[in-house]
């Protein structure tokens, strides 16, 4: 699929409030049409059938939907946080063990984050993605064994050098707004 | 109360990716729950994945989407319950099933007492009880340990470690843990290789306690 238009990553986010608040199936479609290869791709990465692929990304799309209301735009793209259910959902499945996750943080059902703050996460969330795209092949290819493949966490212990630093102090920002929403 | 000793960015790297053991990943998912900058670093370095998904993928078979759709739950979705205050963080209480009450302890000989977690085999979890002012035998390590404290404090040849901290030992390391004399000291442990222990009764007792 290389080649094709970027996503619009402020767009995504957009698509998830709709299924949020409206329960709408025509952001659902868009987001499974985009989302869903992808995360085939993903699981087929770790060495599994095509048929098994599906079905998990089948799977991932279904709790995208369900757990519409937990996704906070302050702290992740709509790209990340489909990553980290599909991540959860490989190591379920495949490695066959449970996935501890933190404590779930969430805005409740009446604040949102500030605009503001989706915004520049978001912009930051598409200058990571083009950072990652322009690095040379073989620093590309160790992160894409590292987080797709098998590659034990050791071996990618080098810093790339990707600009981290200001997505983790909006993240950190966002948090703390969070915490203090949650008062 | 300031957690000053935080997870390392190989070990957030290794849990953003999905590399880790069960174990560690319950460690980490632990400290997490208590620590927003290792939160935060965290999620940058699941950008990462993130920006990696957008790069490729797979057709889908056609029908896929017609299968997702008739599949979807209708049904409002269940509010989030903020986790109730307790000792334990929410990911450890799910292990435990309930808070530091529910912990099935077992002695271990001088007052301290472990409960093993069930995790997957590549690395063992476990709930230390160290008793105020006791210590734990001096020891190094084959592989990696994790100790994050829930309750009270302890100290070593490094530094103090309160609620919150987590200390990352390897084989470099070799420590006497003694727990603060104000309160009772509860830690999450996890190893990736059995410990070394220096003197004799311990290491006699080890393939019992299977630590």
């Amino acid at each position: 699929m290389k080649g094709t238009k970027r996503s619009n990553a402020t767009d995504w986010v957009d698509h998830v409030r709709r299924i949020r608040d409206r329960q709408d199936q025509q952001a659902f479609r868009e987001l499974f049409e985009h989302f869903a290869p992808r995360v085939k791709g993903f699981v087929m990465r770790g060495g599994t059938d095509a048929a098994f692929a599906e079905e998990c990304a089948q799977d991932v799309m279904a709790t995208l939907w369900r757990k519409a209301h937990l996704f906070d735009p302050s702290r992740a793209s709509v790209s990340t946080w489909v990553f980290t259910i599909a991540r959860n959902r490989k190591i379920d499945l495949i490695r066959k063990q449970r996935r501890p996750e933190p404590e779930d943080l969430t805005w409740g059902p009446e604040a949102e984050p500030d605009q503001a703050d989706v915004l520049g996460l978001q912009q930051e969330t598409e200058e990571l993605g083009r950072a990652i795209a322009a690095l040379p092949e073989k620093q590309r290819n160790l992160i894409e064994k590292a987080y797709f493949g098998d590659l034990s966490h050791s071996e990618i212990a080098e810093q790339t050098g990707l600009p981290l630093g200001t997505i983790k102090s909006r993240i950190r920002l966002a948090l703390d707004r969070l915490r203090h929403a949650m008062k | 109360m300031t957690i000053k000793h935080h997870l390392t960015e190989q070990l957030l790297m290794g849990y953003a990716a999905g590399t880790l053991p069960e174990a560690f990943n319950l460690v980490v998912a632990s400290h997490l729950s208590m620590c927003d900058d290792c939160r935060a670093t965290l999620a940058a370095y699941e950008e990462i994945g993130g920006a990696l998904l957008e790069e490729a993928g797979v057709a889908m078979s056609t029908g896929g989407l017609d299968s997702a759709l008739a599949r979807l739950d209708t049904r409002a979705p269940e509010p989030v319950r903020p986790a109730a205050p307790g000792a334990l963080p929410a990911p450890l209480r799910s292990y435990v099933g309930g808070d530091v009450d529910a912990i099935r302890w077992r002695s271990v000989g001088g007052g301290v007492k472990q409960a093993i977690l069930p995790t997957s085999e590549s690395a063992s979890a476990r709930l230390l009880f160290i008793p105020a002012g006791a210590a734990v035998p001096d020891h190094g390590h084959r592989g990696m340990e994790l100790t994050l404290v829930l309750q009270g404090a302890f100290a070593d040849e490094t530094d103090r470690f309160v609620r919150g901290d987590v200390e990352v030992a390897d084989q470099d390391l070799e420590h006497m843990p003694v727990a603060d004399i104000g309160a009772d000291c509860i830690c999450l442990a996890a190893t990736d290789a059995p410990l070394r222990f220096t003197s004799l009764i311990p290491r006699l007792l080890q393939p019992f306690l299977k630590i």
